[in-house]
C-alpha cells in the first residue's frame, strides 16, 4: 500500500466501505456531504446498501434498523445533523446495537456556521440524548488517523454493542492530505446470532430498549456501565508529545492538539520545556494519564476549539494539583500555530495559582484583547 | 359418531402470551389477521416485524417471528433499513394513529415516496390510546377526548387526516386501502387486504399500506360492541372504506 | 341440513368482551357468568345446540381465544 492524496471526506468513506459497512444512511450537510456523496457512488458498485434520508432523524433510524439486522451501518453528519439524531443514538444505546456516527463538527450553536469546530464535545462525549448510556468518542488530528480510527470504530462497536462516534473537526473533512487506505476486508458470512435476519428453525430474537418494569431496566443500566466500565478499563487511547522533562503540558484534541504539536515543535526550539497529551478516546477520557501527569509538571493548558468542553473533564482529572489555564478559539475559527506559541510562553512564564473559573475570565479578556487589535 | 375437524385455531405465528390490550379491543383483531396472513404464506420464519410506540408497543410479545422495536413513528425508516441491507426478508411495521399520521408522518410519507418495500399496517382508531386518550391526528371533529375536553374543533386544532388517501397521491405507493374491523365481512376484507399487501412485499412491487379503522373502548368510554358501532357510525362516514391506490402489477396479483 | 360445530374458548386469552357474544349468527355463546377466568374475565362459552361452526365467532375474536370444530363433510 502507498500513500495516496485524498479529501478527507472521500478517504474516510472509502475507510467505512474497506471496514465492511454494508449500509450507510444520510442526509446531506456542510461539511459532511463529501462523505454522503462518495457513499452514493461507490457503496452501489459494491451492492450494499447506500440510501439519502428524507432527514437525519429517517437517516439515524435507517443506521439503527441496519444494525438491528446484523450489518455494520453508519452515517455521517454535522452539528444540526447530530442533534436531530439524538432520539435514535439513545435508542441504539439502550438497545445495545453497534453503530458507528461520524460528526464532522461546525460552529454552533443553531445554524451557527460551516466553519471547523470542537463544540460539539459534550454533545457526544456527553451523549446528547435521553437516559444512562455511553458512547465511545475517537477524535482523529489527521486525515490519516480519521481513516485508522473508523476501522477502529466498527471494530470496538461490534466489540461492545456500543455507539461510537468519530469527532472530526470540520478541517479534516475538507482538507487534502496524504494517507494510505487499509485493505479491504471481507463481509461476515453469517449475521450475529442476536441480530434479526428471520427466525428459522431458532426463537425470535427481539431488540428493544423497553424494560417496562423498573428492576429489569435497573439490570440493564447496570449491564450497560459495567460495560463502560470495562471499555475505560481496556480501551483509552491518547498520543503523547515530549513529556519526558516536561514542566508544562498542553492538553488538546484533534486538530486543536495538531496545531499545538506543531507550536510545541518551535516552542522546544525556544528552550521551553512543553509536552502534550492529545486524548484519541474523549470518551472514555484518558482521566488517568492526565492524573499522572499533573504530578509532575508545573501547569497545564488546556486547548480547544470551542468554549472549554473538555476543560471540565480535564479539571475532573487534575484535581487541583496544578494551575490549569484555558485558550481557545471559537465560533469556527481555528487557531494559528504562533496564537498557541504565544500562549506556551505565556504560560511557561505564569506562576501565580488561578482560581477555579478564572482560567476562563483571563482567557476571555485575552481573547476579546486579541479580537479588539484586529489579529486573526 | 360424527367425526369432527378443526375449521379455525390460534395462528402459529402467534406465540401463546396473553395480550395487554383491553377487551373488545381491535388490536387484538389486526394482530391476528396478521398472524394469520404471514402463517398461509408460510412466510413467518423470515419475517422481521417493526413495532411503533403506542398501545402496539409491545407486539413483539405476540407475534412468533423476529422484531424490533422502534422510536415513536420512526418504524418506517427502521424498516428500509432492515429492508435494504435484508432485501430477502419481509419486513412489516404495525402502527397507530398518533405514530403514523401524526409524529411519524415524515417517515411514513417519505418510505411511501421512495415505494421503499415493505408492508405498512396501520391502525386508526382516532384516539391515542396508551397516553390516556388524548386527540390523534385523526380524532374526528367535534370528538371529545382528554385533551379535546369540548370537543376538537377544527378552526383551532386543525383537521383529521386521511392517510390511505394521501398516500395514494405518492406515485412510489403500490397499494394503499382502507378497510375496517368492526364486523364479520368487514374483518374478512380487512385479511384479504394485508395478505395482499405482503404478497406486493414478496414480489418486490414496493410500498403498501393497509388502514384499518379500529376501536378502542377504554379510552372512547363504550362497550366493545358500542366502540365497533362507533366505527361503522361515526368513522367510516368521515373515512370511507375503499381501495386508494391499487397499480396495476397489484391489481393483476391472484391472491 | 347444518353441519354441526363446536367451540372451545381458551381461558388463558378470552377477556369476555362479549363480540362473539354479539356475532354468533345461532345466538349460542353467551358469557359464563358462574365463572371467573385465571385473569379475572367471564369468559365465553357455549350455551345451547345449534353451534354450525361457522367461525364466525373466531374471526371477531380479538384475542384468538377460539378454536372451532366442525362436522366433517360426508363424502357422496
Amino acid at each position: 500500500m502507498t500513500k495516496e492524496l485524498m479529501k478527507g471526506n472521500d478517504a474516510f468513506a472509502e475507510a467505512a466501505v474497506r471496514a465492511g459497512v454494508e449500509g450507510f444512511f444520510g442526509y446531506p450537510i456542510t461539511p459532511a456531504s463529501e462523505f454522503l456523496e462518495y457513499m452514493a457512488k461507490r457503496m452501489p458498485e459494491l451492492g450494499r446498501a447506500f440510501l439519502q434520508a428524507e432527514s437525519e432523524i429517517g437517516a439515524i433510524h435507517m443506521v439503527y434498523g441496519a444494525a438491528c439486522a446484523g450489518v455494520r451501518s453508519l452515517t455521517a453528519t454535522s452539528g444540526p445533523g447530530l442533534s436531530l439524531m439524538s432520539e435514535a443514538l439513545s435508542y441504539i444505546a439502550g438497545t445495545e446495537v453497534p453503530a458507528v456516527v461520524v460528526n464532522v463538527m461546525r460552529g454552533g450553536p443553531g445554524l451557527g456556521n460551516i466553519a471547523p469546530s470542537q463544540s460539539d464535545y459534550n454533545q457526544m462525549v456527553k451523549g446528547g440524548g435521553h437516559g444512562d448510556y455511553f458512547p465511545i468518542v475517537l477524535a482523529p488530528a489527521t486525515v490519516q488517523e480519521a481513516i485508522d480510527y473508523i476501522t477502529l470504530a466498527f471494530d470496538l462497536a461490534d466489540k461492545y454493542r456500543a455507539l461510537v462516534f468519530i469527532a472530526v473537526d470540520g478541517n479534516l473533512g475538507q482538507m487534502m492530505e496524504p494517507a494510505e487506505l487499509p485493505p479491504m476486508r471481507g463481509l461476515p458470512e453469517k449475521p450475529p446470532e442476536w441480530s434479526v435476519y428471520g427466525a428459522e428453525g431458532r426463537d425470535p430474537n427481539i431488540l428493544t430498549s423497553i424494560y417496562i418494569d423498573p428492576p429489569d431496566e435497573e439490570v440493564t443500566n447496570i449491564r450497560l456501565l459495567k460495560r463502560w466500565m470495562e471499555i475505560e478499563k481496556n480501551e483509552i487511547l491518547y498520543k503523547e508529545y515530549e513529556l519526558d522533562d516536561a514542566e508544562i503540558a498542553i492538553i488538546s484534541f484533534g486538530v486543536a492538539g495538531r496545531i499545538c504539536s506543531s507550536a510545541l515543535r518551535t516552542a522546544r526550539e525556544e528552550g521551553v520545556k512543553v509536552g502534550m497529551i492529545r486524548p484519541i478516546t474523549l470518551a472514555p477520557f484518558p482521566t488517568e494519564a492526565i492524573r499522572e501527569l499533573s504530578k509532575r509538571v508545573r501547569r497545564i493548558l488546556v486547548v480547544e476549539m470551542n468554549t472549554g468542553q473538555m476543560l471540565n473533564d480535564v479539571k475532573q482529572a487534575v484535581g487541583g494539583n496544578v494551575p490549569i489555564e484555558f485558550y481557545g478559539r471559537i465560533g469556527g475559527i481555528t487557531p494559528l500555530p504562533d496564537e498557541i506559541l504565544e500562549e506556551i510562553h505565556r504560560v511557561n512564564q505564569n506562576t501565580e495559582d488561578i482560581a477555579d473559573g478564572q482560567e476562563k475570565v483571563q482567557w476571555l479578556e485575552r481573547l476579546e484583547a486579541r479580537i479588539e487589535r484586529g489579529d486573526q | 359418531m360424527i367425526e369432527m375437524e378443526v375449521v379455525y385455531s390460534r395462528p402459529e405465528s402467534f406465540t401463546p402470551t396473553t395480550t395487554h390490550y383491553c377487551p373488545g379491543c381491535t388490536h387484538g383483531t389486526a394482530h391476528r389477521l396478521v398472524a394469520e396472513v404471514l402463517d398461509e404464506m408460510g412466510i413467518r420464519e423470515k419475517t422481521i416485524g417493526v413495532a411503533p410506540v403506542g398501545c402496539s408497543v409491545f407486539a413483539y410479545d405476540y407475534f412468533n417471528h423476529d422484531f424490533v422495536e422502534a422510536a415513536h413513528g420512526r418504524a418506517p425508516a427502521m424498516a428500509t433499513g432492515i429492508k435494504r441491507v435484508r432485501p430477502n426478508n419481509t419486513v412489516y411495521t404495525y402502527q397507530g394513529d398518533g405514530d403514523l399520521a401524526s409524529i411519524g408522518m415524515a417517515e411514513i410519507v417519505h418510505a411511501a415516496i421512495r415505494g421503499e418495500n415493505i408492508t405498512v399496517i396501520f391502525i386508526n382508531n382516532a384516539i391515542y390510546g396508551m397516553t390516556g386518550g388524548q386527540m390523534a391526528p385523526t380524532t374526528l371533529p367535534g370528538m371529545r377526548t382528554t385533551s379535546s375536553p369540548n370537543g376538537r374543533d377544527v378552526e383551532v386544532m386543525g383537521y383529521p387526516v386521511r392517510m390511505s388517501e394521501m398516500l395514494s397521491t405518492i406515485d412510489g405507493t403500490s397499494y394503499s386501502v382502507r378497510r375496517s374491523l368492526h364486523n364479520p365481512a368487514n374483518i374478512r376484507k380487512s385479511k384479504k387486504a394485508i395478505r395482499r399487501a405482503f404478497e406486493v412485499q414478496e414480489r418486490g412491487m414496493g410500498f403498501a399500506m393497509v388502514e384499518l379503522l379500529s376501536s378502542c373502548p377504554t379510552n372512547l368510554k363504550f362497550t366493545p360492541s358500542e366502540a365497533l358501532n362507533f366505527i361503522e357510525e361515526q368513522m367510516v362516514p368521515y373515512y370511507p372504506l375503499g381501495d386508494y391506490k391499487v397499480a396495476p402489477e397489484v391489481k393483476a396479483l391472484k391472491v | 341440513m347444518a353441519l354441526k360445530g363446536t367451540i372451545e374458548v381458551d381461558q388463558m386469552h378470552c377477556k369476555g368482551c362479549s363480540l362473539c357474544v354479539e356475532a354468533c349468527p345461532q345466538n349460542v355463546i353467551a358469557l359464563d357468568m358462574e365463572h371467573l377466568t385465571p385473569k379475572g374475565y367471564h369468559p365465553a362459552m357455549l350455551i345451547a345446540e345449534g353451534c354450525t361452526g361457522c367461525v364466525i365467532c373466531a374471526v371477531v375474536c380479538p384475542d384468538a381465544a377460539i378454536t372451532v370444530y366442525r362436522e366433517k363433510r360426508k363424502k357422496k
